[in-house]
C-alpha cells in the first residue's frame, strides 16, 4: 500500500504557495525542519484560543483543560514510542534534551550511578550532529572524563570492529545518533547497546532523524535515553522529547517552579519524573501541537511512511547517481539507510548549487549540516542535502535532477 | 533567473574561475585564518604593509564562488592603498552588503566589488561575500598592533 501523497499534500498549506517568482515549491529540507499540516497549526492555535492557562496549578476550568491537553499530549508521545507516560519529558527541543542528560549527569553526586570522574570515559561517534557532540565534550571538560569516539568508514558506516576498545570497562555513556542527518546512515544498535550495558554504560540515542520516519518502540531498541524534536516530526518548533527508563535516579538540570516536592529557605527536594525535569510553565501549546502531529502520523501510519520514504529514497539514489560528476556522500545501498541524501556535484560549491536550486523553487540544505567533524573526516568541506518526508514524491526528484543539470550548465 | 544573474555576474564568475593573488606568499607581515561557521568555508590571508601602504595580499582557501570571488577582488582592489584608504573602502563595501539591494556601490571606489551588490538581496550569502573582507580587516588591525609594539620596542 502506497501513500496517497496528493491527499497528504492538501493537508499541508505551505504547498499552496509558490517561491521565487511563481515557482512551485519543491521542499527537500525536512531533515532541517518539516512542514506542518493544518491540524497541527490549528491545535496550537486552538490551545491559545480556547484553553490557555498555566498547567498543573490554577484552580479553574481553563487550568484543568490546559492540564488535560498537555498531559494528553504526553500520553500520545508515550504511546507513539511504546513507552510509559512518566518516562516522557517535554523539553524545548532535542538539543535541550541532550544538554539535560549531560548536565544532569554532571550534577549527580559522587554516590550516584550517573556521576562521572576523570577515570571515566564518554563515547560518541564521528557522525554526530553538534548537538550530540558538544554537550559531551563539555561534560568531559567539566569532569575530566575522557572523550572517545567510533570512527566513520569511507562507506559512511561506523567502524564497529573497534567496539571493545572504544567502549571500555570505564565507559559511562555512549551517545550516538540513530540516523545520520548528513549521510542517511542508520546505525545498528544491538552490538553497541550490548557492549555498553556489559560495561555498565548508559546509551543515549539521538533519534531526531529516525522517530519522524519509522516506527519506533523504545523497549526493543534497548537504549536508556532517546531524544527527538517535535518540529522534525510535523510538530511545532519549541518542543522536544526526552524519553528515558532511568529518570527515577537522575538529578534535575533546570531548577524552579513545578519541579519541586518541598521548598524551604535553605533547600528543596524534587518532584518525581517527569515533572522534576520540567521547571517553569512548560511549552503547553507546542506540546499539544506535537500531540496533534502524532495523531496525524498515526492516522497515515508510520509503517507506510517508512515504506514510502524507502521507495522514494531508492528512486532518488538511482536518478541522482546517473547525473555526471554527482557523488553520493553516504551509503548507496538501501539497507539501514534513511531518506537524507547528501551529495556533491563536480566542482560546483554546494552554496552555489543550493542558490541555483532555490532559483528553481527547489529547497535543499547546503553546508556541513552541523556535523563539521564528519564532513572534515570525509574530506568534503560541504555537501548539498536533499531530505525527504511523507509529502515528497517522485516528481520532486525529477525537478531536482533537472535543476542540477541546469546548474551544471550555468556554472560551466 | 534575473535575480540569480544579478547575484552571479560575469565579473564574479571570472574572479571565481581565475582568482587573483591565490596562493600564499612566503613572506608576510601577518597571516590570518577566517572561517564561515554557517557553511564551513575557510580562508587564510597574508598581508604585507610597508610605510602604511599595502604591498601584498595573498590568500588561499575553499569556498563558494561568492566568497572566492570576493577575496580575489579584495586582494587586487586594496593593493597599493594606504591602510586608511583600505579601511574606508571596506566600510563602503560592508555598507553595500547591508543595503538589501537599495544601493549599487560607487564603481570609482569599489571597482569590481560593485558586481557583488546583488548579494545584498540574498541574506544567506552576505557572510560569503564578507569573508575575505573581514579577514583583511582583521589582518589590518593586527599589522597595526604589530607595528605599534615594534615601534614601542625600538624606543
Amino acid at each position: 500500500m502506497s501513500l496517497d501523497v496528493a491527499a497528504i499534500r492538501k493537508d499541508f498549506p505551505i504547498f499552496n504557495r509558490t517561491v521565487r517568482d511563481g515557482k512551485k515549491l519543491i521542499y527537500l529540507d525536512s531533515g532541517a525542519t518539516s512542514q506542518k499540516p493544518n491540524s497541527v497549526i490549528e491545535a496550537e492555535g486552538d490551545f491559545y484560543r480556547f484553553h490557555n492557562a498555566a498547567v498543573h496549578r490554577g484552580a479553574h476550568q481553563l487550568a484543568e483543560e490546559a492540564t488535560d491537553a498537555y498531559e494528553g499530549a504526553r500520553a500520545k508521545v508515550a504511546s507513539f514510542l511504546g513507552a510509559r507516560e512518566e518516562e516522557i519529558v517535554f523539553t524545548k527541543g532535542a538539543t535541550e534534551s541532550l544538554n539535560l542528560i549531560a548536565y544532569a549527569m554532571g550534577n549527580a553526586p559522587a554516590s550516584s550511578r550517573f556521576a562521572l570522574t576523570a577515570k571515566d570515559r564518554i563515547v560518541v561517534t564521528e557522525m554526530e550532529h553538534h548537538a550530540n557532540l558538544i554537550p559531551w565534550q563539555q561534560l568531559a571538560a567539566r569532569t575530566g572524563a575522557q572523550l572517545s569516539w567510533f570512527e566513520v568508514l569511507p562507506n559512511g558506516r561506523l567502524d564497529l570492529n573497534s567496539i571493545n576498545t572504544v567502549i571500555t570497562e570505564n565507559t559511562k555513556v555512549v551517545a550516538l545518533t540513530h540516523q545520520s542527518n548528513v549521510l542517511g546512515t542508520i546505525n545498528p544498535l544491538d552490538a553497541i547497546v550490548a557492549r555498553a550495558h556489559e560495561v555498565g554504560a548508559f546509551v543515549v540515542l539521538d533519534a531526531c532523524q529516525s522517530v519522524p520516519h519509522m516506527p519506533i518502540v523504545v523497549e526493543t531498541l534497548g537504549v536508556d535515553f532517546l531524544v527527538f524534536s517535535g518540529h522534525k516530526a510535523i510538530g511545532p518548533t519549541g518542543v522536544g522529547v526526552l524519553w528515558s527508563s532511568v529518570l527515577e535516579d537522575l538529578p534535575p538540570f533546570l531548577f524552579g517552579g513545578s519541579m519541586i516536592e518541598n521548598v524551604t529557605m535553605e533547600s528543596a527536594t524534587w518532584a518525581p519524573a517527569p515533572k522534576r525535569f520540567e521547571a517553569g510553565v512548560p511549552n503547553m501549546a507546542q506540546a499539544v501541537g506535537l500531540g496533534a502531529a502524532i495523531d496525524y502520523l498515526n492516522k497515515v501510519g508510520m509503517d507506510k511512511i517508512h515504506q514510502h520514504e524507502k521507495q522514494l529514497t531508492k528512486y532518488f539514489l538511482e536518478r541522482l547517481q546517473k547525473v555526471p560528476t554527482l557523488k553520493i556522500i553516504g551509503p548507496t545501498d538501501l539497507e539501514l539507510r534513511g531518506s537524507c541524501i547528501s551529495f556533491t556535484v563536480g566542482q560546483i560549491h554546494p552554496h552555489d548549487l543550493g542558490q541555483y536550486l532555490d532559483s528553481q523553487g527547489v529547497a535543499v540544505r547546503t553546508g556541513h549540516h552541523c556535523a563539521w567533524p564528519l564532513t572534515r573526516k570525509l574530506g568534503v568541506p560541504a555537501t548539498t542535502r536533499a531530505s525527504l518526508y511523507l509529502y515528497n514524491q517522485e516528481e520532486d526528484c525529477d525537478l531536482l535532477v533537472d535543476a542540477i543539470v541546469n546548474a551544471q550548465k550555468y556554472f560551466a | 533567473m534575473m535575480e540569480l544573474d544579478s547575484l552571479y555576474q560575469e565579473v564574479i564568475l571570472d574572479h571565481y574561475k581565475h582568482p587573483l593573488n591565490k596562493g600564499l606568499s612566503e613572506k608576510y607581515g601577518v597571516q590570518v585564518h577566517h572561517i564561515n561557521p554557517s557553511c564551513g568555508d575557510e580562508i587564510t590571508l597574508n598581508l604585507s604593509v610597508e610605510g602604511g601602504i599595502i604591498k601584498s595580499i595573498t590568500w588561499d582557501g575553499v569556498g563558494c564562488s561568492i566568497s572566492q570571488a570576493s577575496v580575489s577582488i579584495v586582494s587586487d582592489l586594496l593593493l597599493n592603498k594606504t591602510l586608511e584608504q583600505a579601511a574606508s573602502i571596506t566600510n563602503d563595501f560592508v555598507e553595500l552588503m547591508h543595503s538589501k539591494g537599495t544601493k549599487e556601490g560607487d564603481p570609482a571606489i569599489l571597482e569590481d566589488a560593485v558586481a557583488l551588490a546583488g548579494v545584498s538581496k540574498f541574506p544567506a550569502r552576505i557572510k560569503c561575500a564578507l569573508l575575505g573582507w573581514m579577514a583583511f580587516k582583521d589582518a589590518a588591525v593586527r599589522i597595526k598592533q604589530l607595528n605599534e609594539s615594534e615601534n614601542r620596542g625600538s624606543n
